[in-house]
């Protein structure tokens, strides 16, 4: 499981992208298992992952239901409220 | 047709491309955003541009998919620049191609409207004392609503 994150929330957490291991994705089910999961595995991050207009990206499509569903090969992004054009 | 990239494009030269072949469609609408000084830093030099490689051409191809559901118009040019860019740049680049003016008009403003809330980009405005991301404006959201209605 690929995560990546981009522009502010990027720098806030001082990393671009990580890889999961297949074992360590496998007990991440849902979009908020793998909030708790980085959480538990950088709890300096909790402001910034849980602020509620963090958006969310799931083999590049916008997922809006925090249940969402993961399986071990998806890409997932988090990303502040876009500003592009 | 959609193009991501660092370096500059040229109006006229895109024109002449979508105009090439083409005398079914009378009307063409383009618009051009630049990069404007937005007045968060006091020595602003110019912008940065970062974005989801994949997931914006992604998104730009179903923005125009939808605005295809509504309007008729033959061509649609996307071209959004990325990497950074200085105060008066241009940044973005939307045209249409119709054999009416009014389907041009509107699918040129909506695929515009929609890809400023839906394209993964984001904006950094640099100044000689740092650098600031840009919030989302409420009134882009509220313009891209209108269209639902």
């Amino acid at each position: 499981m690929k995560v990546i994150f981009f522009a502010a929330l990027k720098e806030q957490l001082a990393t671009a992208e990580l890889e999961l291991t297949t074992e360590q994705a496998s007990s991440i089910n849902s979009i908020v298992q793998l909030k708790h999961y980085l959480i538990g595995q950088n709890p300096a991050w909790q402001p910034h992952l849980d602020k509620p207009s963090i958006l969310c990206a799931v083999n590049q499509t916008m997922v809006n239901n925090p249940e969402h569903s993961l399986k071990y090969d998806d890409e997932v992004a988090f990303f502040p409220p876009v500003t592009g054009g | 047709m959609i193009s991501i990239q660092q370096q500059d494009f040229s109006v006229s030269d895109e024109l002449a491309k979508l105009e090439a072949n083409n005398v079914s469609d009378g009307a063409v609408v383009t618009f051009t955003g630049r990069v404007r000084n937005h007045n968060l830093g006091q020595e602003v030099t110019g912008l940065y541009l970062e974005h989801y490689p994949g997931m914006t051409e992604k998104l730009l191809e179903q923005i125009i998919e939808q605005a295809k559901t509504r309007w008729q118009f033959s061509q649609a040019r996307v071209i959004h620049r990325i990497g950074e860019l200085a105060i008066g740049e241009q940044i973005v680049f939307v045209a249409v191609t119709s054999s009416h003016r009014q389907d041009a008009f509107a699918a040129a403003e909506f695929i515009m409207d929609f890809l400023k809330v839906k394209a993964p980009f984001w904006k950094k405005e640099i100044t000689t004392d740092g650098a600031v991301w840009l919030d989302a404006k409420s009134s882009d959201h509220n313009k891209a609503k209108s269209w639902l209605d």
